[in-house]
């Protein structure tokens, strides 16, 4: 259900009724670059605003780069508390070097390659601290218990999906959605709240989950 | 507990946040600083004579290894504003490698033809002197100059980044000799100007990588 949503949110194209899972992949893969792009698009805009001194831009960007700059860690070999540690360097030298940020250029490289340089030097600081391993085999087989590398990002777009499948949705049955599905009010509590008889919530929540169904399954309407 | 940490810096950060302007593109970086080294060479011509450029100038090997000094300058300036902007390639870096073998072999190829064919107008024993003197006194502005204007970017790889800087000014310092050395290049010449441009690339490296690694401030 989870990718079912991450599928929907760049606009999926329909492929026909029979299965074709080249094709299916195909449009899987275009679907994430899209919404990949969407970020990359959204962070290049705070970082631009960020430049001109808006500073509700550059916090919305900071902390929207927190699960990102996390990924790109995790995946450069750093695991544990020191992912964290790298996080805080890395916002630090995304501070300082902000001028150096293009904003004609893509974002993501950029702060790629700074995540890049913290992880590596804070390798290079841990390599440097002998540590005594007594049972290797337990060291080997410790399984990280944080989400993989992407998982921050995978969320996100994830969220972005079903928000913007939620918005898409008639009035009644976005009220039927957001207070009944997601505040998870009662019956009477959302009848109350939008003036709607219990039936009518009951129906349009019905009509919701079906139209996003079809909207977020992968192969779906 | 992490969550908290990091947003308190990122409210830390936000808080602190003042405008800034986008630095240039490297190439527009680049062409200023050379035109500084330009307006260098310039103002040394004003106090000095170009002695001895006019039987020379029918020499290729010179005009070959100034040529290639000057492609080196440009393409290394070029590389090392590129190198000190983070998500550009550090394969940059190789930029420079053609024009510097070109100006290498040129002036080797200059030092074995005075081995083969010694010229009739030998060079006075200060002459390297000279040459060091104002190969150090053209080096040294412009390398001020060139790690001041990156620093004001962010190099992720800061000793590449001052190496690449150290190669562009012994570059340029030994192109803009050329109209000032007053005879041909002879053996003590060649090996004072290696041991010069080996002096100003590893000084940049040492001192440049220190000053650019806390960069920026």
């Amino acid at each position: 259900m989870a990718a079912s949503f991450a599928f929907g949110a760049g606009g999926f194209t329909p492929v026909g009724r029979a299965f074709r899972p080249a094709a299916l992949e195909s449009a899987r893969g275009e679907a994430r670059a899209g919404s990949g792009m969407a970020l990359e698009g959204e962070l290049a805009g705070l970082m631009a605003a960020a430049q001109r001194g808006d500073a509700a831009s550059y916090r919305a960007l900071l902390r929207a780069c927190l699960p990102v700059i996390a990924g790109f860690a995790r995946a450069q070999g750093v695991r544990g508390d020191a992912v964290d540690d790298v996080v805080q360097d890395t916002l630090m030298t995304l501070h300082a070097a902000r001028a150096s940020y293009d904003p004609a250029r893509p974002f993501m490289p950029w702060l790629r390659a700074i995540t890049q340089r913290r992880a590596i030097d804070r390798l290079r600081r841990a390599a440097r601290r002998p540590q005594e391993v007594f049972d290797p085999l337990s060291y080997e087989a410790e399984v990280d218990p944080l989400p993989a590398p992407g998982a921050g990002i995978e969320a996100r777009e994830r969220g972005a999906a079903l928000a913007r499948a939620v918005a898409a949705l008639p009035e009644g049955q976005r009220q039927a959605v957001e207070h009944l599905g997601l505040r998870e009010l009662s019956l009477d509590e959302t009848a109350a709240l939008t003036g709607r008889s219990k039936n009518a919530l009951k129906v349009n929540l019905h009509r919701a989950l079906k139209a996003l169904r079809a909207s977020l399954t992968p192969g779906g309407e | 507990m992490m969550d908290t940490r990091h947003d308190r810096l990122v409210e830390d950060l936000a808080g602190r946040l003042e405008p800034v302007r986008p630095l240039p593109r490297p190439a527009l970086r680049a062409a200023l600083w050379i035109g500084a080294a330009v307006v260098i060479g310039t103002l040394l011509a004003s106090k000095l004579a170009m002695i001895g450029l006019d039987h020379r100038a029918g020499r290729v090997d010179l005009w070959l290894a100034a040529a290639g000094g000057a492609l080196t300058a440009i393409t290394a300036a070029y590389a090392a504003f590129a190198t000190s902007v983070p998500g550009r390639s550090p394969a940059w870096a190789l930029l420079p490698v053609p024009a510097a073998a070109l100006w290498i072999g040129a002036s080797g190829l200059g030092c074995l033809r005075a081995w083969v064919a010694p010229p009739l107008d030998l060079s006075d024993a200060h002459e390297p002197v000279r040459c060091f003197s104002f190969l150090v006194c053209v080096s040294v502005p412009l390398s001020l100059l060139i790690v001041g204007m990156l620093r004001r970017a962010c190099p992720l790889r800061p000793n590449l980044t001052a190496a690449l800087a150290g190669l562009a000014v012994a570059g340029a310092a030994a192109t803009l000799l050329v109209p000032f050395h007053p005879a041909e290049a002879t053996a003590s010449d060649i090996l004072v100007h290696a041991v010069v441009v080996a002096g100003v690339i590893g000084l940049n490296a040492l001192a440049g990588g220190r000053l650019l690694s806390k960069a920026p401030a």
